[in-house]
């Protein structure tokens, strides 16, 4: 019941690693969305890749070179809007958020299967996925996991203060940028699996879990790959036995973990300042080490 | 010691501002090694804006403003900047001490790995603040005056020449009121310049030089001629008690 299904079917164990890869790549995006307050960001260049690729399909091209053409578009729009027009960023992102949506919905109508298409596209086709998707997919974590070990330093103050960052001569700009251009990576890659619209439920539910948890950005990244891994196996599983859409299962795992474990740190919070008053706690002593 | 060089900061008829807009203008003054600039004035008198600027957040509208010898911002090694409300850190999971090690990013950069010395200024710097019983729990946590020592910590920990502090008592109690005067007597002993916006009167008794600000330069020179009562009537509409 557990393990025979992933047995018995290439497609499940395939989906399994697509979305275990997944889960892994929006893990360390993810940690910094949600640190970093971009989950707005993150949710416009996962819907901005719509038009890209729609436009892909429709000549024919691969869907990842459209999406990537997409984010590209999108990125540039933001910061283009908000610094020349006056505007703040969540205005900007949100009137290119809603343009490239409608501008992808009109594009994708042209099509002769346009429903499926677009629930392809927004809801993705994990069931559907073959080694070179892995490959993709694989190379995508690679390449976000060694810019986020590269940048921690910048991106560890960008999450604290921007101009933390800056006094500590690390141009703001560059890695704010950068950090955009992994969760870019981490949407185009996605997007096959769990579809532009539920892959911001993958970069935010799992590491808001772990943010409740750590007291290290390594240990939220931790915490998230186990939950977003977790969740993938679990609504694989749930999405065979019960016939449901396997991509929104997944999410949805990921969304109901995160609310157990925000309900336990709550009742855990209240236990402890129940008993505060009666009790000090001690507090440990530094050790550690600088990473 | 750190090696008397002529002048740490210098301003020529410097104008300060957000965008194109000064708020203070024609900002002249010269600081040494070892000296205390004490900047007060009530909300939006422009304290903030000027120690933006010389932290390099802001650029200058107009006149000329060298830090070390050099354009403002492009010294991070040399320089450390406590914002008025440092921000964030209550919701983010971090330990006390990986915020106050992030003093020494500028000194280690993307790659350089941490040494013993840069853990033992870590150390150091929360041991002077007295926040090291508190190194491993999370910052969000903290008390205000605790997240608000924390933050001094990591300043020190940068070991710079030039310490700009935005409200560094803000938060902090009479204890801490008093850790932060002596922080910044021992930082002077060491030859740093230290430049402080606050809103105390008393913080300014130990200062080679006080501006008085209220959108512009009310008055600027030794605490005994800055804080005359007719600046400071002009500044807050009332006088100290003699």
């Amino acid at each position: 019941m557990f393990i025979e299904p992933f047995v018995d079917n290439e497609f499940l164990r395939l989906a399994l690693a697509g979305g275990v890869l997944v889960a892994l790549t929006c893990a360390v995006a993810g940690t910094f969305v949600v640190l970093r307050g971009l989950a707005f960001i993150g949710d416009a260049l996962s819907h901005g890749v719509l038009p890209g690729i729609a436009t892909a399909m429709l000549l024919g091209v691969s869907g990842v070179i459209g999406a990537a053409v997409g984010s590209l578009v999108m990125m540039a729009g933001v910061s283009v809007v908000s610094r020349r027009f006056r505007l703040s960023g969540d205005t900007a992102i949100g009137l290119l958020f809603v343009g490239m949506l409608a501008l992808g919905v009109m594009i994708t109508s042209r099509s002769r299967t346009f429903v499926g298409d677009l629930s392809r596209i927004l809801f993705g086709e994990l069931l559907g996925v073959n080694s070179g998707d892995l490959v993709l997919q694989f190379f995508a974590l690679v390449i976000v996991a060694v810019v986020a070990f590269i940048a921690r330093r910048p991106f560890l103050l960008l999450c604290v203060d921007e101009g933390l960052a800056k006094t500590s001569g690390f141009s703001s700009r560059l890695f704010h940028n950068l950090m955009l251009m992994i969760v870019a990576i981490t949407v185009i890659a996605s997007f096959q699996t769990v579809g532009t619209l539920l892959v911001l439920g993958m970069l935010i539910a799992p590491a808001a879990t772990g943010a409740l948890f750590a007291r290290r950005i390594s240990t939220v990244m931790l915490i998230a790959s186990l939950v977003g891994s977790i969740s993938t196996y679990v609504g694989l599983l749930i999405s065979y036995h019960f016939d449901l859409a396997a991509g929104a299962t997944i999410v949805l795992t990921t969304v109901l973990i995160f609310a157990i474990a925000a309900t336990y740190t709550e009742i855990k919070k209240t236990i402890a300042d129940d008993g505060h008053g009666e009790h000090e706690h001690p507090h440990t002593h530094a050790g550690s080490h600088i990473r | 010691m750190i090696s008397s060089a002529e002048f740490t900061i210098k301003t020529e008829h410097l104008a300060v501002g957000y965008s194109k807009f000064p708020i203070v203008n024609d900002i002249s003054l010269i600081m040494r090694p070892g000296e205390l600039l004490v900047l007060i004035g009530t909300n939006g008198s422009g304290k903030s804006t000027i120690l933006k600027t010389m932290a390099g957040l802001l650029q200058p509208i107009n006149g000329q403003l060298k830090i070390l010898g050099s354009a403002a911002g492009s010294l991070p090694k040399r320089v450390a900047y406590l914002p008025q409300h440092p921000v964030s850190t209550h919701t983010l999971p971090l330990r006390v001490r990986d915020v106050v090690a992030m003093g020494r990013f500028a000194h280690l950069g993307l790659f350089k790995k941490p040494t013993t010395h840069d853990n033992q200024i870590v150390d150091n710097s929360m041991h002077l603040t007295g926040i090291d019983s508190q190194a491993n729990n999370p910052i969000r946590d903290l008390s205000g005056g605790q997240q608000q020592r924390t933050h001094l910590a990591q300043v020190l920990t940068r070991q710079a020449e030039v310490l700009l502090l935005d409200e560094p008592t803000a938060g902090l109690d009479i204890n801490g009121r008093k850790l932060v005067a002596e922080l910044i007597a021992s930082e002077r002993a060491r030859g740093v310049t230290v430049v402080m916006a606050t809103h105390e009167l008393q913080d300014a008794e130990n200062a080679n030089t006080v501006m008085l600000l209220a959108q512009r330069v009310v008055s600027i020179g030794a605490p005994e001629v800055a804080l005359r009562d007719e600046y400071l009537r002009e500044c807050f509409g009332f006088t100290q008690p003699h």
